[in-house]
């Protein structure tokens, strides 16, 4: 293709312009983090006095240590136990064809654009009745039914394509359902599986709604629930409040960058799909 | 002989059948603890905010049946028709302007950046999609207050006359959170588009060269037409993000000032969770969720339709 060297250079800058608009405010609420805590700095200024510290007052304030438990356990709670119910409705959905599979495919597909808010009323009160309110299964348990339209939706995908020889030949050699499905199927669909995990652990991560609605003690809370008490507590101290929020980043932004290509992908197939 | 045939064949069918009954009924059992977590955690409570929708109820107390009393309200209280309008406005800010930009800026990392900086670019313009909301919501919240980042900015270059508390002046707040939006979504949009150009047949653009088009006409009769279904794709995530936001304007305005951010999300938690008007903040979700779903379904039908 043929491009000329004023479109390369216009294109190039757009690009480097963009990408200016995107890290900007990163630095912005870095260099304000260095500040001292409780002043408030200007957009953009290198503090003459760094304050290093505000960081370790950010972690201790902001409870980092029990924090990165209680999302790690949410994460851990939520996302096997989605991905081992959605893969298994998926491969009898997809591959088994079980009788109302249609149906059972609209159910669920019906459930892809509910926004959270649209049941987020009865779950407090639900969750009350059964005593687990403000405790981390308050989150966990409908955290897992929310996420099956979209998994049991994405492992169908991929069932769906599978032929049905290998079934039929396992089936030959005398094969239980369960076998066919552990030890031919499974093993077979681990991409579209770490996929979905992938992209469960990030949306759990990030959560919060449930959490803000469920949760009251933000040492209960995903990361996302806890930055939102966080900021409750913190607005006025602009400082200590971007370096907060800096630390309650940065998981995610190492998995990110560690990752940025199974995300990226995740993120996209699973829209594409979705 | 033949009646023993018949009988064989009648024994044999039968055990064909009993096979196939445990067949379906062992794949049943595969669907079931996935079907049985959506019920109760998603259709039920979904059921249930219908019905609360008919009553007047503060949570605590008894109920009162009220019929379509409360959907009433939502489409003759001023601040309740404020907060869906606010959605549809935040709509062009999440949807329309990130998917065309993105258009943009897709065909740029396509036409001229595929080495290093496109890569680099895609990394880059993707990371507000993994930040959580509520983090992108404190960070604006921060880079649009009075000695912020945006204000510093505009006096650099002379403009100093325009500065303001972006996200607490009623004539700006909606348009400052649609800003968050655009930084938010516009790189998400970007990659899947430029995704999906990469799956365009380059003899398409080179035929259309040989044939004189220009830079325009290759966009509107090759690119546009083959990435159909991605923009649908992009159309449908941003929309329900506009409809159903709720994280970033909790964090960056709280709805206000007044109600001029208010949204449907900001105002069910706050008539449910704050006024404890439960019956009200159902009819409020019945009629998001149906929002929802009424503009989702014409963008899915023209992006799929013709495949």
């Amino acid at each position: 293709m043929t491009t000329s060297r004023s479109e390369l250079v216009a294109g190039r800058l757009l690009l480097v312009v963009l990408m200016t608009i995107v890290i900007l405010p990163f630095i912005s609420i870095f260099l304000t983090a260095l500040h001292p805590s409780g002043t408030l700095p200007s957009g953009l200024e290198w503090p003459a006095n760094p304050q290093w510290g505000n960081f370790v007052q950010a972690f201790n304030v902001a409870h980092m240590t029990t924090l990165l438990g209680s999302s790690t356990f949410i994460v851990i709670a939520v996302v096997p136990v989605a991905v081992v119910i959605s893969t298994m409705a998926g491969f009898a959905i997809g591959l088994l064809r079980v009788p109302g599979a249609r149906l059972l495919l609209f159910l669920f597909v019906f459930g892809l654009t509910l926004p959270f808010e649209g049941i987020i009323i009865p779950l407090y009160y639900l969750e009350r009745q059964m005593g687990i309110l403000n405790s981390r299964l308050a989150i966990v348990l409908p955290l897992i039914g929310l996420f099956m339209p979209f998994a049991v939706f994405w492992m169908r995908a991929h069932f769906v394509n599978m032929p049905s020889e290998l079934t039929e030949a396992a089936r030959v050699d005398g094969a239980s359902t369960w076998d066919v499905f552990w030890r031919i199927h499974v093993p077979l669909a681990r991409p579209p599986i770490a996929s979905l995990a992938i992209l469960m652990s990030v949306w759990t991560w990030n959560q919060f709604l449930l959490a803000l609605v469920l949760v009251e003690d933000p040492d209960q809370r995903t990361m996302a629930g806890a930055l939102g008490a966080f900021q409750g507590h913190y607005a006025t101290d602009v400082p200590l409040l971007c370096a907060g929020t800096i630390l309650i980043l940065l998981p995610t932004l190492i998995v990110f960058i560690a990752f940025q290509r199974q995300v990226i992908a995740a993120l996209l197939q699973g829209s594409l799909k979705g | 002989m033949t009646a023993l045939l018949a009988s064989f064949r009648t024994s044999r069918r039968t055990v064909l059948r009993k096979v196939l009954r445990r067949e379906v009924l062992i794949g049943w059992l595969f669907v079931l603890p996935a079907l049985a977590w959506y019920v109760v955690f998603v259709l039920q409570p979904l059921v249930l905010t219908i019905q609360y929708s008919f009553y007047h109820w503060n949570g605590v107390g008894p109920a009162t049946w009220v019929g379509l009393a409360n959907y009433g309200t939502v489409l003759s209280d001023s601040d309740l028709l404020q907060t869906i309008l606010n959605s549809f406005q935040l709509v062009v800010y999440f949807s329309f302007i990130p998917v065309a930009l993105a258009l943009v800026v897709a065909s740029v990392i396509h036409r001229i950046a595929r080495g290093r900086l496109g890569a680099i670019a895609r990394t880059v313009l993707f990371l507000p999609q993994v930040i959580p909301l509520v983090a992108a919501g404190i960070i604006w919240g921060w880079l649009l207050a009075l000695p912020g980042l945006v204000n510093q900015l505009l006096a650099a270059i002379g403009l100093e006359g325009i500065g303001r508390a972006w996200l607490g002046d009623f004539d700006t707040a909606l348009p400052a959170v649609g800003v968050i939006g655009i930084w938010v979504l516009l790189g998400f949009c970007s990659v899947l588009l430029q995704t999906g150009m990469t799956k365009i047949d380059p003899a398409l653009y080179e035929s259309a060269r040989i044939d004189g088009a220009g830079w325009f006409s290759e966009f509107r009769a090759i690119t546009l037409p083959s990435l159909r279904y991605e923009i649908g794709v992009c159309l449908t995530v941003t929309t329900i993000a506009a409809l159903a936001a709720f994280d970033i304007v909790y964090v960056a305005t709280g709805g206000g000032p007044g109600h001029a951010t208010s949204v449907p999300g900001i105002q069910i938690y706050i008539l449910a969770f704050v006024q404890r008007q439960i019956g009200l903040a159902s009819a409020l979700a019945v009629v998001l969720m149906l929002l929802v779903l009424l503009v989702i379904i014409p963008i899915q039908r023209l992006s799929r339709e013709r495949d």
